[in-house]
C-alpha cells in the first residue's frame, strides 16, 4: 500500500508533467528566452501546481503523521547560504543549457529520444561525483 | 519556438501539486525529484524503497500520456557535448543546492520557505541568462 501510494504519485507526476509539455526541452528553454519568443507556460505549470501544493502542505500541517502513519519529513532548514545559492546557480545553467531538469529527465525516457537518455546518465554521472567529492555530506533538503 | 499553452500547462501543473500532495500527505515526504534520485543512488531500497517506486513512475505517467494522445514531443536543441555538460552541472548543482524545480520550486515555495524562494529565484536567473547568451549572443538558433 505504502509503495503503491509512492508509484501512483510518481505516475501522476509524469502524467502533469508530459500533458504540460515539461518533458520537452524547447518548451522550457522558451520559458527561459524571455529576451526572445517568450513562452510562458512553464510559469502556468509553476502556479497551478503550487495552489494544490500549498493546500496539501496546509493540510499536513494539521496532522502529526502521514494518512498511512508515517512521520511528516518536511525539511525545517531555513539558512540562505553559499551552498544553496551556488548550487542552484550551477543547475541553472545546466537547465538552460539542455531544457532538462530531473523530472522531466526522467519522464521524457520513456519516449526513447537518445539525447534524454544521455542527458540524465550524465546527470547522475554529477550527482555522484557531487558524493564523491563531497563524501556524502549531509543532505538537508 | 513553441506555443503559448496555457490550458495544458494549468491541467498538468495541478496534477503535478496533486501528486506533491499525495506523497506528502500520504507518506509525509517531500516529492523534490533531485533529493529522491540523490538518495536513491545512495540507498536504492531505503526507506522501504519508495523513492524508486516514485521514479519509477514518472516515465510510466509519461508514456501512458504518449499513448494517450498519440504522440510527446521532445526537441533537444543542445549538441551532444552540450548535453553531457549540462546533465553534470544538474546532478552537481541540484546536489549541492539540495534540490531543483520540483523540491525548491514546487515543494518549497508551497510552504514558503525562504531558502527554496532564494534558490528558484537564483536558478531562474542563471537560467534565463544562459539561454540568452547560447542564442543571443552565440547566436544558436532554435
Amino acid at each position: 500500500m505504502k509503495l503503491l501510494a509512492a508509484l501512483l504519485s510518481g505516475v501522476l507526476f509524469g502524467v502533469g508533467l508530459a500533458v504540460s509539455q515539461m518533458t520537452n526541452p524547447a518548451k522550457v528553454q522558451a520559458f527561459l528566452d524571455v529576451a526572445g519568443a517568450w513562452d510562458p507556460s512553464l510559469a502556468f505549470v509553476m502556479a497551478a501546481a503550487l495552489v494544490v501544493s500549498s493546500i496539501s502542505v496546509v493540510l499536513a500541517r494539521r496532522r502529526s503523521q502521514s494518512l498511512l502513519g508515517e512521520p511528516l519529513q518536511i525539511p525545517a532548514a531555513a539558512t540562505i547560504d553559499l551552498r544553496l545559492i551556488a548550487g542552484a546557480t550551477l543547475f541553472g545553467v545546466g537547465w538552460g543549457l539542455g531544457g532538462l531538469c530531473p523530472g522531466p529527465a526522467l519522464a521524457a525516457l520513456s519516449t526513447g529520444v537518445p539525447e534524454v537518455w544521455v542527458f540524465t546518465a550524465s546527470m547522475l554521472a554529477g550527482m555522484l561525483s557531487y558524493r564523491w567529492i563531497f563524501r556524502v555530506a549531509p543532505i538537508r533538503e | 519556438m513553441t506555443e503559448f499553452t496555457p490550458v495544458s500547462a494549468t491541467v498538468g501543473g495541478l496534477m503535478v501539486g496533486l501528486s506533491a500532495g499525495l506523497l506528502l500527505l500520504l507518506r509525509g515526504r517531500i516529492a523534490g525529484i533531485s533529493g529522491i534520485i540523490g538518495r536513491a543512488l545512495s540507498q536504492p531500497l531505503g526507506d522501504g524503497g519508495w523513492r524508486l517506486a516514485f521514479l519509477v513512475g514518472l516515465p510510466i505517467g509519461a508514456a501512458a500520456v504518449s499513448l494517450a494522445t498519440g504522440r510527446l514531443v521532445v526537441e533537444v536543441a543542445a549538441s551532444t557535448p552540450v548535453l553531457v555538460a549540462a546533465g553534470l552541472l544538474v546532478g552537481f548543482g541540484t546536489q549541492l543546492g539540495d534540490g531543483c524545480t520540483s523540491g525548491h520550486g514546487v515543494c518549497g515555495i508551497a510552504r514558503g520557505s525562504k531558502r527554496a524562494i532564494a534558490a528558484t529565484l537564483a536558478f531562474m536567473t542563471s537560467g534565463a541568462i544562459t539561454v540568452f547568451a547560447v542564442r543571443h549572443l552565440l547566436g544558436a538558433s532554435s
